[in-house]
């Protein structure tokens, strides 16, 4: 029931605003409590289906930006729409529905040590309370598409760094989210495996999911050519299609 | 709640009960030491409270009544005496009666003391001895005959005893020695609570991440709450139930020990069946409101966004 009404919500969204955005930005702002102006009024539009690098030096308002998407910050000033919700004006115990929309990728993987890599993924199902019958079908096939069915009954301390954070891509997939956030998931990663992650989430892409990634890779932004933000203290100082890192390291 | 999601949370309940090994290893020791204490604690103050109970019921009053008083002022007195609302029981001992409870009570070798009287030559006076329902009411009752003594001519009564004085100091005794037990049950109690709600805390502590994950993927708070909650009512009910049954087990052996040593001090140990069903509630209900309780704080203080 909650995925219609969340559906019902979507269509009802495109049908009056007549567009097709997973995210809308309008005029964001946020201020910290110690004063810090992390973004200082930024509009922006992210299409369904798109995939989005947001570049920048560090401090420059990245991770705010995709902190405000998963709405682990609320704006200071300023409307953001995700999925058709206003999220800034979402009620608390309403954040738990619309997060499922968005799934989360961290550059230090941030799974649970103490279970498997099948139960770290089937968690996100459990959560949303999934029948169990579909849970275990829906883990092993998601596990299968990132390539380690066969190391589902391992613990994440007996992966590699890839492979880690291939399960933590698998979780955050696995309910089959409308955005993929990702701060920095190749961070950790040496280039070869790297590669492997972007061919991952490319794939991810091609299957329908909005993918917003922060990076500073400059081999991987330039080699993949999608649409490139960049932020800089606080603005977006750049948008381009098919855009290129643009910074020298 | 779907229920495939209720069978969840007891199965994570379950689970993380052996996953974090040494955390729940901390609150069950700790809720296991504070019970036993508490448990030692309650029996100490049911055999106090009860010791207590004891002497006071002991306490009587005493109307001696003067020799030459005739029968029909006695048997007025005696009605009299019996309309007193708090009196319970109003036993009435002739002359005879009394030289005999005298000669049994100064024993064979004394007896012959009180040769030569009997019922001719009686020195003893008619007695009454009166039990009250609130052992705390003698002197109100004393007083009462008292008056009634005064409301004759020449008064019948020669003296009204209930141990003047003893009796204050002995409710005094009694009262501090409950009042002492209730009040080291409640610390204890209290003592029990602070010291499981910290482990529990660090528990949470140790688990921040894990709720912080579950959150990321879209848990409500209620998903989250539940197996910690089902996990520190286990842990509160399981450790309960082993504690009083252990402290019951040692109280009985400590009866079977010394049941023959203390009897001679007038002093007797509760039996188990008196004691077992209250101590094993209070027990049992504390230790599982602690489990639950501290499991619940300590989450919604994590949850909050």
């Amino acid at each position: 029931m909650k995925e219609l009404a969340v559906h019902c919500r979507i269509y009802i969204f495109e049908l009056f605003t007549g567009c097709d955005n997973v995210i809308e930005m309008h005029d964001i702002w946020k201020t910290y409590a110690d004063g810090t102006n992390a973004l200082n009024g930024v509009s922006v539009k992210i299409d369904r289906n798109e995939f989005v690098y947001l570049v920048g030096p560090s401090g420059a308002g990245k991770s705010t930006f995709m902190k405000l998407i998963y709405r682990e910050e609320v704006p200071t000033k300023g409307e953001i729409f995700v999925n058709g919700f206003n999220i800034g004006k979402l009620k608390q115990r309403k954040i738990p529905y619309v997060r499922r929309n968005i799934g989360v990728v961290f550059q230090d993987f941030r799974l649970l040590p103490k279970l498997t890599v099948y139960e770290n993924v089937a968690f996100a199902m459990e959560a949303i309370e999934a029948p169990r019958k579909i849970i275990k079908k829906r883990t092993l096939d998601v596990l299968d598409l990132v390539g380690l069915k066969h190391k589902h009954k391992n613990y994440p301390s007996q992966l590699s760094g890839g492979e880690q954070q291939r399960v933590s891509i698998a979780r955050a997939i696995v309910n089959n989210p409308a955005v993929i956030v990702a701060d920095e998931p190749t961070g950790n990663l040496d280039p070869e495996t790297s590669i492997e992650i972007m061919h991952l989430l490319e794939e991810i892409n091609f299957r329908g999911t909005t993918i917003v990634m922060a990076t500073h890779n400059k081999e991987i932004v330039n080699s993949m050519r999608k649409r490139v933000i960049a932020i800089e203290g606080g603005n977006i100082v750049r948008d381009v299609l098919r855009g290129e890192y643009g910074y020298e390291i | 709640m779907k229920f495939s999601t209720l069978t969840r949370h007891m199965r994570e309940g379950f689970k993380s009960i052996w996953r974090n090994g040494w955390m729940s290893f901390a609150s069950i020791t700790s809720i296991f030491i504070s019970l036993l204490i508490l448990g030692v604690f309650i029996l100490l103050a049911f055999n106090m409270n009860a010791v207590a109970a004891q002497i006071e019921s002991q306490v009587q009053i005493r109307v001696y009544l003067e020799t030459d008083a005739s029968d029909e002022v006695i048997a007025d007195v005696q009605r009299k005496i019996g309309n007193i609302e708090q009196v319970s029981k109003l036993t009435y001992i002739s002359k005879e009666e009394g030289l005999e409870i005298l000669r049994e009570r100064m024993g064979e070798e004394n007896g012959n003391w009180l040769e030569g009287y009997d019922s001719e030559n009686n020195p003893l006076p008619v007695t009454f001895t009166i039990d009250v329902f609130d052992p705390k009411q003698v002197k109100t009752v004393a007083d009462q005959i008292n008056t009634i003594a005064a409301s004759y001519e020449t008064s019948p009564i020669s003296d009204v005893k209930y141990g003047q004085g003893t009796v204050e100091t002995l409710f005094k005794i009694t009262n501090a020695v409950r009042t002492a037990g209730y009040v080291i049950v409640a610390v204890l109690s209290i003592t029990a609570i602070l010291l499981i709600s910290n482990t529990i805390r660090m528990t949470i502590v140790a688990r921040q991440r894990e709720i912080g994950i579950m959150k990321m993927v879209g848990a409500t708070n209620a998903f989250i709450r539940w197996p910690f909650f089902i996990e520190g009512a286990l842990i509160g009910v399981i450790t309960s139930t082993v504690t009083t049954a252990l402290v019951l087990f040692g109280y009985d052996r400590v009866i079977k020990a010394f049941q023959y040593d203390l009897s001679f001090m007038m002093f007797q140990l509760q039996p188990v069946k008196e004691v077992m069903p209250l101590t094993s509630l209070m027990m049992i209900l504390l230790g599982s409101f602690i489990g639950i309780w501290g499991s619940v704080v300590s989450v919604r203080k994590y949850l909050k966004v």
